[in-house]
C-alpha cells in the first residue's frame, strides 16, 4: 500500500473538495465537506481497495490523512 | 389469572436468539408461558440464552439460516409450532456507490431470503398450527424512512414489508397471521460491529423525541402482543415502535 495512492483514493470520496487540498497532513475533519457519510465512504473504499475495514473509533482517533493511512497499514 | 397476552400452551420458534432482540424475545416468551425453540449460529451465546429461559420444555438448535441444509435440518426437527419470530438479521452501513451486488446479496440473503424460505418450508410442511402468528423484525428503515448509507439494509426490510402483506393474504384461510414490528434504533450488538462511532450514536439519540434508543425487551413485548391471542384480528400490519422518531 502506497501513501500517495491512499491519499488519491481518499480524495476521490469528496465531491466539492479539490484533490489538491488534500495532502498527508490535511486534518480531514476540518474540511467543510467532511461528514459521517463521508467517513463511511472512506471506510468502504478501504475495504474495497485494501480489504481492511476501519472501525468508528479508528477514524475518530485519526487526525491527518497520514494517520488514517498508518492505521490501515497496521491492519493489513 | 386474567392475562390476554399469555403464551401458555404455545410453541414459538425464535431465530437470532443468541443475541439482542431475539434473545430478549425468547426469554420473555418463556416468562409468558411459551415453549420456545431457539436458534442461532454461536453455540456459546445460544446456550446462554437457553439457560435464561424460564420453565421447562424448551429446545435449542444451532443453524446457519443462509445454508440450505442447515435450514432444512431446523425445519425437520420441528413438529408443530404456534408462532415464529424472525429476529436473525444484519446491518451494513455502506454508501450506495459501494453497494455491489455481492454485498447486497449478503444482506438480502439473511434479512429477506432466509426468513422467507424458513416460513415457506414450515407452511408447506403444515407445521404451523391454526391460529398461529408469524412475526418479522423489520425496521422503520425501508418502510417509513432510511438513513445515510442504509440503502441496502432498507431494501432488505422494504422487501419484508411487501412479503408480509402477501403472505398474510395467502395464510389467512389457514388462520395464520403475519405481521412485523418496525423498530427505530435498539441498543444491541448490531452496532458494535459497524463503523458508527460513539459520538455519532449520541447525536442520533437526540433525533428521538423520547431521547433514547429502544431496549430489546421493549421490542420483545411488542412481539409478544402480536404472538398472543390479544392481537387475533391483526394481520399484514407493521407495528411501529420508534420512540417517536418518524413523527417529525
Ligand atoms: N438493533 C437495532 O437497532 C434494530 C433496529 C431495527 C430492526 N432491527 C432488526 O432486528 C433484528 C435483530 O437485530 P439485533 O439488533 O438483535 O441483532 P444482533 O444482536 O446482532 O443479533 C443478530 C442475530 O442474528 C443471528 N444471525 C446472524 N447471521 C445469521 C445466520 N447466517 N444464520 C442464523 N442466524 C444468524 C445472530 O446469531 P449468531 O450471533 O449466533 O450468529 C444473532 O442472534 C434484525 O433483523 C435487525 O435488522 C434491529
Amino acid at each position: 500500500m502506497e501513501l500517495q495512492e491512499f491519499i488519491s483514493n481518499f480524495a476521490d470520496q469528496f465531491e466539492d473538495t479539490d484533490a489538491s487540498e488534500i495532502t498527508k497532513n490535511t486534518i480531514f475533519k476540518d474540511l467543510d465537506e467532511w461528514s459521517s457519510l463521508l467517513a463511511l465512504s472512506v471506510s468502504a473504499m478501504a475495504e474495497e481497495e485494501y480489504g481492511v475495514s476501519f472501525k468508528g473509533d479508528d477514524i475518530r482517533n485519526a487526525s491527518t490523512v497520514e494517520d488514517l493511512y498508518m492505521i490501515l497499514k497496521n491492519k493489513s | 389469572m386474567y392475562n390476554p397476552f399469555s403464551l401458555s400452551r404455545k410453541t414459538i420458534l425464535v431465530t437470532g436468539a443468541s443475541s439482542g432482540i431475539g434473545k430478549a424475545t425468547a426469554i420473555e416468551c418463556s416468562k409468558l408461558g411459551a415453549s420456545v425453540i431457539i436458534t442461532g449460529r454461536n453455540r456459546e451465546r445460544l446456550n446462554e440464552t437457553f439457560s435464561e429461559l424460564e420453565n421447562e420444555g424448551h429446545n435449542q438448535v444451532i443453524a446457519d439460516l443462509c445454508e440450505t441444509s442447515s435450514l432444512q435440518n431446523l425445519v425437520t426437527g420441528i413438529e408443530h409450532i404456534d408462532g415464529i419470530v424472525h429476529c436473525a438479521g444484519i446491518t451494513k452501513n455502506i454508501p450506495f456507490q459501494f453497494a455491489t451486488t455481492d454485498k447486497l446479496s449478503e444482506i438480502i440473503n439473511l434479512n429477506f431470503f432466509a426468513p422467507t424460505e424458513l416460513t415457506r418450508l414450515l407452511v408447506k410442511n403444515k407445521k404451523i398450527n391454526k391460529g398461529g402468528s408469524i412475526v418479522f423484525i423489520s425496521s422503520v428503515s425501508g418502510v417509513l424512512c432510511s438513513a445515510p448509507a442504509s440503502s441496502m439494509y432498507s431494501a432488505s426490510k422494504g422487501a419484508v414489508n411487501g412479503l408480509i402483506k402477501g403472505i398474510a393474504l395467502d395464510l389467512a384461510p389457514r388462520g395464520i397471521r403475519v405481521n412485523s414490528v418496525i423498530p427505530g434504533v435498539v441498543e444491541t450488538n448490531i452496532f458494535e460491529a459497524g463503523v458508527i462511532s460513539e459520538e455519532q450514536l449520541e447525536e442520533n439519540k437526540r433525533m428521538y423525541p423520547l431521547k433514547r434508543f429502544g431496549k430489546p425487551i421493549e421490542i420483545a413485548h411488542s412481539v409478544i402482543y402480536l404472538l398472543s391471542d390479544a392481537s387475533a384480528w391483526i394481520t399484514g400490519s407493521n407495528l411501529l415502535i420508534d420512540g417517536g422518531l418518524t413523527l417529525q
